[in-house]
């Protein structure tokens, strides 16, 4: 009789459940949600049936099976109860753990046991019998009469007495207790853990090891914690973000962190280059090959003039060995090696250290990236958006009376809008409406389309205008024109789009923002592409007898400076001027909307550009930081003034994801292939640079290899290292195909762990169709009790079921629960099994 | 603001952070019983407790002190004293938060449930923190969102929620149909076991699949976490004269 509870009792705890095959952790996410569930499903389901049996022991009788019970069981709707059945559903596990204290000390005690077991478990078998975890203990909740909540807590203590410090700190702060308790908690196992010294030293050598790591990972955190609050004071824009989310929610404040992260890359960037190049090359300065012209200010504008023969270029790295006191001849670092200890060889140390910085930029870019994909996507949740956004969308951050209730206005809107998308789901359009719809967007598209190949047509033409016609030395200003160009196209076309937004009208605010950004982001890369193929492939022919690197770096600063410039006139013309106009003139109230998508991808625009730019202008970078923080200033600045929070509901963390992704794929990407082109396919130029005597830039590290073979045994294996791995192409198929490997073992497992979701889903749906029929069962028992009160004169009836007859019922009810999941039953039976033993 | 009274303090709390009070008894909150406390650990008992630092804990301990009266302003007292929700719902931090009577009450320890003390206080600190776990912010967040206290979220709860979160007002508040539709399909996503409720595992396992959620509840109080000294320094308190 006994033995169907623990069937149902042990579902949750089978080992196969909890050693899961490795996963993504929102996949994890997912199962540990469901694991409780149907731990608790499982647990009230024992309850009711020990409820049943109780009430069965007083009454004394029990009508047959499905005579009364399918008159009750309402077809999905909640049935109505007597106050007898209510008070004990009120007191089910799955209720009061939300609610008292007693039973959140017995989930936590369930957890303090589970985390034991587990950590020990090596040591079970060691232990006496008596000292198992009981089976029995599981069920706390089963008789919440004879356990009364200090028992539990002593439970818990002693549970927690097992436990590591580290540990036990870790389990009671995740407690959902208030402070006293928790303190009161702690306080008695430690009394407890310092009198009772023999099971603790025992379990010392046990745990040293796991101790030490503990240690270290504490050291390490609060090592951790300490240079971020280091790096918290340095900031100056700690209260800045805090007033930004406070007022305008956590949208734009995402805007905001993201160009956070951008100084942060430039920064990183900006290292390498720094310590290897700048400062050794301005340790050792180049003679100078003329006179430096004077500073006339245009300079700042154009990043030519004085700037030219600086360390800002390309061309003013030297193509020797620094720290040598013998001059080289002609074929590079030919000097005997005796000649210094230490060579330092430039043009080696540019390739490295430019290498090295994308590829740090590279691997930081993809962390975070696989990072916030990792936060943003969670398997599923594209279901259930009604509860979602009614659960999880008050943003809490807010604190302004005003940008509270916006936000209440912005649920609202978005809460009709979910509801209306809802029926129009379940009501599709018409025929007619859809053809109106297709014709609508497929002319919206092609219009954008159009003007993309008219801006790019465009650039191109005034690129090959520029070329036929060469600026002479006084004209810098001429050079400007090209930068200007672009960016009133880049200025002009989003508003463009805009419009025909608007002109389409979509359904949901969210496909909006998307196809806005998809457009704003087709056509600026379509710009860099025909730049790219200017400089690279036109410039370079025409450039033959000058130094086309400086030319394309000082081209590449002339077009941040011009974005910068053109950032600044859009949030003075298209934020304050707007402003002024529409709250003077129109006598409208509203502000106007800071624009994230455009913002965000303005960024990404300046962030490509210095990607693009850094091989030719080490410098790049820091000219990037600087733009950015002084972005920072004037776009918080104008956004305290002019703005109001965007209408559009944004989720932030798909935001953030959408940003980085942005960054990564078009903007890096692109970089990345534009600078191996440069590098191993495009002749240096050879008059200036650290390259001027090579074909390509990366014949130095070819040379250097070479050198190396000859040099002796020594370092034989750097050219074994290049041949296999650099220069043979069997490598990166094996990296590749292990890489694919990987993503389809990966997908497989999410795949799998789907399927093993729907089936307990499917599982705990059947739980609750249980529970529904035992309370049925409960309440009919209750009411034929007193009906048999009311008329007492009549016979007593016989008890219609007992003991064993309510057994086969059980049998024959539930276990067709069970069937359904052959593998949850075979487990199941194992750990009967192993139980028994 | 800011007096000799929350400067002493500050040194008497730093003490017992540091020394800890990992003493033997509940007497260990008394400064006398700290300096008599013979393991001193490096670790203070709240910061252990609590996912907040000891930075976070002296801040919170001054903003807690500047709601008491000026004369109860002590150490001591400021542990024992409790604070009013009128006093605690005028914080900057609450004030426009719709869930604030909630968010009060749900971490009130006093019988009545109508004050705060100091650790509740650091509790609520606590569990908006930063690096609070999902999972105990998502408890909290249910027991809020349980207006009637009964333990699962019905019909009633998720209506007065979804006015709270689209303003009570008459003109504000959707119409009893869309609100009706809206809960019908609330409960359609969410109650797995078809009980007509949403019980604590089922919430839990809606918040799991939305990924802002930890982030939304993340600040409510901008003094928790590292803002904390940039609020206190904006309203020209120097308070990075221990913020090492």
């Amino acid at each position: 009789m006994a033995q169907p509870r623990v069937l149902v009792l042990d579902v949750p705890e089978t080992p196969g459940d909890q050693d899961q095959e490795p996963s993504p952790y929102e996949e994890s996410e997912v199962h540990d949600s469901f694991h409780q569930l149907i731990q608790e499903q499982s647990q009230l389901a024992a309850e009711e049936e020990l409820e049943l049996q109780q009430r069965q022991l007083v009454a004394g009788a029990l009508g047959p099976p499905g005579s009364g019970h399918q008159t009750l069981v309402g077809p999905g709707g909640a049935p109505v109860h007597s106050t007898a059945t209510l008070r004990i559903l009120a007191s089910m596990p799955s209720r009061t753990i939300g609610r008292s204290r007693g039973a959140i000390i017995s989930q936590y005690y369930n957890r303090t046991v589970k985390l034991r077991r587990r950590g020990s478990r090596p040591l079970l078998g060691n232990m006496v019998r008596s000292a198992r975890p009981s089976l029995r203990l599981y069920d706390l909740e089963l008789d919440p009469a004879t356990l009364e909540e200090d028992e539990k807590r002593s439970l818990l203590v002693k549970e927690l007495q097992g436990l590591s410090v580290a540990q036990r700190d870790h389990v009671l702060r995740g407690m959902p207790l208030n402070l006293a308790e928790k303190r009161c908690l702690r306080e008695k196992s430690q009394v407890q853990r310092g009198k009772r010294r023999g099971p603790q030293d025992r379990g010392g050598v046990f745990s040293c090891c796991s101790r030490l790591r503990y240690a270290c990972i504490l050291a390490l955190h609060s090592l951790g914690l300490a240079l971020l609050s280091g790096l918290h004071a340095v900031r100056p824009w700690r209260y800045a973000l805090k007033q930004i989310g406070g007022q305008f929610g956590s949208s734009v404040l995402s805007y905001f962190l993201f160009l956070k992260t951008l100084l942060a890359f430039n920064a990183l960037l900006l290292l390498l280059p720094l310590a290897f190049l700048v400062g050794v090359q301005a340790a050792f300065p180049p003679e100078p090959p003329g006179p430096a012209p004077a500073f006339t200010g245009l300079e700042l504008l154009t990043g030519g003039g004085c700037f030219t023969h600086t360390v800002m270029y390309y061309g003013y790295y030297s193509n020797t060995t620094l720290n040598q006191l013998c001059v080289p001849p002609r074929h590079g670092d030919q000097c005997s090696p005796r000649a210094s200890s230490l060579p330092y060889s430039m043009p080696l140390a540019y390739l490295f250290t430019m290498g090295a910085a994308f590829f740090i930029t590279c691997i930081t870019l993809v962390y975070s990236m696989s990072h916030a994909f990792g936060e943003s996507y969670r398997v599923g949740s594209t279901k259930g958006v009604h509860a979602i956004t009614v659960f999880c969308s008050w943003d809490y951050k807010v604190t302004e009376k005003r940008a509270s209730r916006l936000q209440q206005d912005n649920l609202r809107t978005q809460l009709k809008e979910l509801l209306a998308e809802w029926q129009l789901h379940r009501s599709p359009r018409s025929l007619c409406g859809r053809l109106r719809r297709v014709v609508t967007l497929g002319l919206a598209w092609l219009l954008c389309l159009g003007t993309m190949l008219g801006c790019s047509v465009a650039v191109f033409v005034f690129s090959e205008v520029m070329i036929q016609s060469p600026v002479s030395a006084g004209q810098e200003v001429r050079l400007l024109a090209l930068p200007l160009v672009v960016s009133l196209l880049n200025l002009g076309a989003p508003y463009l789009f805009r419009g025909l937004a608007a002109l389409e009208g979509h359904e949901s605010p969210g496909l909006e923002v998307y196809v806005a950004i998809c457009r704003n982001l087709i056509l600026k890369m379509a710009i860099l592409g025909i730049l790219c193929y200017h400089w690279l492939g036109r410039r370079v022919a025409t450039l033959q007898d000058q130094c086309w690197e400086d030319f394309v770096g000082q081209e590449l600063y002339r077009f941040m400076v011009m974005d910068f410039l053109f950032a600044l006139l859009d949030t003075l013309f298209g934020e304050l001027v707007w402003r002024l106009i529409s709250e003077r003139k129109l006598k409208r109230r509203r502000k106007p909307e800071f624009d994230i998508a455009r913002n965000v991808l303005d960024l990404i625009y300046g962030q490509t550009l210095t990607w693009l730019g850094v091989l030719f202008s080490p410098l790049l970078p820091a000219v990037q930081v600087l733009r950015l923080l002084l972005l920072f200033l004037v776009k918080k600045a104008s956004l305290m003034a002019n703005c109001q929070a965007p209408r559009r509901p944004w989720l932030a963390s798909h935001m953030s994801t959408v940003f980085l992704t942005l960054l990564c794929f078009p903007s890096f990407l692109g970089a990345a292939i534009f600078l191996c082109y440069a590098v191993w396919q495009v002749k240096p130029s050879s008059t200036c640079g650290p390259f001027r005597t090579l074909d390509t830039m990366y014949e130095a590290g070819r040379v250097w290899v070479r050198y190396l073979e000859r040099a002796g045994p020594g370092a034989s294996w750097v050219p074994w290292l290049h041949q296999y791995l650099v220069e043979s192409t069997f490598f990166l198929f094996l990296a590749s195909a292990l890489l694919l490997a990987i993503i389809y073992l990966n997908i497989q497992v999410v795949k799998g762990q789907r399927k093993v979701i729907s089936l307990l889903k499917e599982q705990i749906r059947n739980e609750g169709e249980d529970k529904i029929f035992l309370i049925n069962r409960l309440h009919s028992v209750y009411e034929r009790k007193e009906r048999s009160r009311a008329g007492r004169n009549e016979a007593t009836m016989p008890p219609a079921l007992h003991a064993d007859g309510r057994d086969t019922w059980w049998d024959s009810e539930r276990p067709c629960t069970f069937s359904q999941h052959p593998q949850l039953h075979s487990v199941t039976t194992a750990w009967q099994a192993e139980t028994r033993t | 603001m800011g007096g000799s009274g929350s400067r002493l303090s500050k040194e008497l709390l730093a003490e017992y952070q540091v020394r800890g009070f990992s003493g033997s008894s509940r007497a260990g909150l008394r400064p006398e019983a700290v300096s008599r406390s013979r393991r001193p650990s490096g670790r203070g008992l709240w910061t252990d407790l609590t996912f907040l630092t000891k930075q976070e804990i002296l801040l919170a301990h001054r903003r807690f002190c500047e709601l008491l009266p000026q004369e109860h302003r002590s150490v001591e007292e400021s542990l024992q004293a409790r604070v009013s929700f009128e006093l605690i719902l005028s914080i900057p931090e609450l004030k426009a938060n719709p869930f604030k009577e909630r968010i009060c009450r749900v971490f009130s320890t006093s019988p009545t449930r109508d004050s705060l003390s100091f650790e509740d206080f650091l509790d609520l600190l606590s569990v908006f923190s930063d690096t609070a776990t999902p999972d105990i912010k998502s408890h909290y967040a249910f027991r809020i969102f349980d207006f009637d206290d009964d333990g699962t979220l019905d019909r009633e709860d998720l209506s007065r929620l979804v006015n709270c979160l689209t303003g009570e007002g008459e003109d504000t508040r959707l119409s009893a149909s869309e609100m009706k539709q809206l809960i019908d399909n609330i409960l359609e996503e969410s109650d797995i076991d078809r009980d007509g409720t949403i019980n604590l595992s089922e919430f839990q396992h809606v918040i799991s699949r939305s990924p802002d959620f930890a982030r939304y509840l993340a600040v409510v109080a901008l003094h928790s976490g590292k803002q904390v000294s940039g609020h206190f320094s904006y309203k020209g308190e120097g308070i990075d004269s221990h913020g090492t």
